[in-house]
């Protein structure tokens, strides 16, 4: 249960034991600090960022933008109308973020969609880094396809005995 | 360029994508030279952090070159060698004026609760990440910091969020001469604060985990006593009678959103995403925790809402502390312990692989094989 080291290793052995123990020395004590020690610098608010894409702002910026944004992946598609939903609600509201979850959802059937479009068919298993799994968990992974297989086999058989019965 | 590109849950892949520019005067372009997968980047990876967008390149932990900078840089030129710290933060804000550089309020317009930081959806304000070739770094002449002079690039990485996360926990901790402390994980965060506890005065350090690999690294890394919580009953009763019947002085959450431990957490918080991730750590740092001792908070946890048992921490009355780690305070001091030899935290790092095969390196991480405690990309390595 507990680890078979000794309870307490001598002080002595243990490199730069104590050395903080003075808060003097603890780089954020207090935790608060005026002024901050920043000599790099040199501007009393940061130059704002000339605009390139649609940002999305929380509603608790009371509408101002902030100096400085990412400008990665705008919003687009539905998940990019989901994703403007969801900014019409404040961080404080849980619609706010399950939408943004639902948004993220929809995203990734569009990546595949956008993927096949661009004649790229996604390579799951390079993706999912699963030659790692085979390397190193063999056994565990193989469990996994083998129980996968049966439950695709199993559904297959299933749609095909319902369409014979449609008949 | 080569840069990581999330596709959704579990899957990942390294593809090419346009070089970042110059957007803003104070912006530099550093070309990258290792860069870590973050335990944090495995929230991303599993598709539990909101808006995180596909086609977003992760990694907030990273070193580099600079290679161009705007026209606005003074402190940094090209050539430099820089370590970056994961928090992107203005220096000039309410909140930066008190070196609270990780809750900065001028960097992220998506969200007021969370700075911003690099790689880390759109949440943290839609920046990509450092697990490319090149990566924009705005704000360069206060968030990178030079290379010293013999400091180990492996080192430096860890410098950028690791190490400083794991020391501004245990330093959250309050920790007193002679304090027992607790350290709830035992990937390279809780490495860093169970070493960390140490320097700052700790009489007793107990890591706990799980994955048997961990906490045998955990013993010689941290010269700390371990438990596995699998062989444990219940885990406040298990840490009271360790320490007299009273409980330890100092618990510290280094685990997060994801951790396991209790059914009803995972099923609720990870699985059904009903609240911010699995609350398993704070509900036992809360419950094993001595009367008016210290939870440390550093594990990351959804925007939601999270089950603790709050009328416990009220009635033991408890000092709660936590914040992402303001990495820039942190730096002279870290590095001077390096520099004494107290810690060497390049010692955590398991894996170095090319960046091409970034999801094998996220697969090994998340599903902990191969011994995995941490792994570097290496952009330039085939």
């Amino acid at each position: 249960m507990t680890s078979p080291a000794p309870r307490t290793p001598s002080r002595d052995d243990i490199p730069g034991w104590g050395t903080d123990l003075d808060p003097a020395n603890r780089p954020a004590v207090p935790k608060e600090r005026i002024p901050a020690r920043l000599p790099g610098l040199h501007w009393d608010e940061p130059e704002p960022q000339p605009p390139s894409v649609e940002v999305l702002l929380s509603t608790e910026r009371f509408g101002k933008m902030t100096p400085l944004f990412g400008s990665t992946v705008p919003p687009s598609g539905i998940s990019g109308m989901l994703r403007r939903a969801a900014f019409r609600f404040s961080e404080n509201d849980l619609r706010h973020w399950l939408i943004l979850l639902a948004s993220d959802r929809t995203n990734m059937v569009e990546g595949v969609v956008d993927d096949l479009v661009h004649g790229h068919v996604p390579n799951l298993v390079d993706e999912m880094g699963l030659r790692s799994a085979w390397k190193h968990d063999r056994e565990r992974t193989a469990r996994k396809l083998a129980v996968a297989a049966g439950a695709l086999a199993f559904v297959a058989v299933l749609a095909a005995s319902r369409r014979k019965r449609g008949r | 360029m080569l840069a990581m590109n999330y596709r959704g849950p579990y899957r990942v892949r390294a593809s090419h994508k346009q070089e970042p520019e110059i957007e803003h005067p104070n912006d530099a372009i550093v070309r990258v030279t290792r860069s870590c997968i973050c335990g944090s980047d495995l929230h991303l990876y599993h598709g539990l952090v909101p808006d995180t967008r596909i086609g977003s390149t992760f990694g907030h932990e990273f070193t580099g070159v600079v290679e161009r900078v705007g026209p606005s840089v003074q402190n940094l030129k090209v050539g430099d060698k820089v370590l970056v710290p994961f928090n992107i933060f203005c220096g000039s804000c309410f909140f930066c004026k008190r070196e609270l550089f990780s809750n900065c309020h001028n960097t992220n317009p998506e969200a007021t609760a969370v700075g911003a930081i690099f790689g880390y959806s759109h949440t943290a304000g839609g920046y990509d990440g450092g697990q490319a070739e090149y990566v924009r770094v705005p704000m360069a002449d206060i968030g990178p910091t030079v290379l010293p002079e013999g400091l180990d690039e492996d080192d430096a990485v860890m410098l950028t969020d690791a190490f400083p996360t794991g020391y501004q926990a245990a330093e959250m901790g309050g920790i007193r001469e002679g304090d027992t402390v607790v350290v709830f994980g035992a990937g390279p965060v809780g490495l860093f604060a169970a070493k960390s506890a140490w320097l700052l005065g700790a009489g007793r350090v107990i890591v706990v985990d799980h994955v048997e690999y961990r906490l045998d690294f955990a013993r010689t890394f941290a010269q700390c006593e371990t438990l596995d919580f699998k062989t444990v009953g219940d885990m406040a009763m298990q840490l009271k009678k360790m320490t007299d019947g009273l409980g330890p002085d100092v618990c510290i959450d280094c685990v997060g959103a994801e951790a396991a431990g209790s059914f009803a957490q995972t099923l609720t918080g990870v699985k059904l995403k009903l609240q911010g991730g699995a609350a398993t750590v704070l509900h036992w740092a809360i419950n094993s925790v001595r009367k008016g001792g210290v939870v440390s908070i550093v594990g990351v946890y959804g925007p939601t809402f999270s089950a603790v048992p709050m009328g416990n921490a009220v009635n033991k009355g408890l000092t709660l502390r936590m914040n992402q780690a303001s990495v820039k305070r942190h730096l002279p001091r870290l590095i001077e312990h390096i520099q004494l030899g107290h810690i060497r935290p390049r010692d955590v790092i398991s894996h170095r692989i090319p960046l091409a095969e970034v999801a094998e390196g996220y697969h090994l991480f998340s599903s902990k094989l191969d011994s995995c405690t941490k792994v570097v990309l290496l952009p330039s390595a085939r």
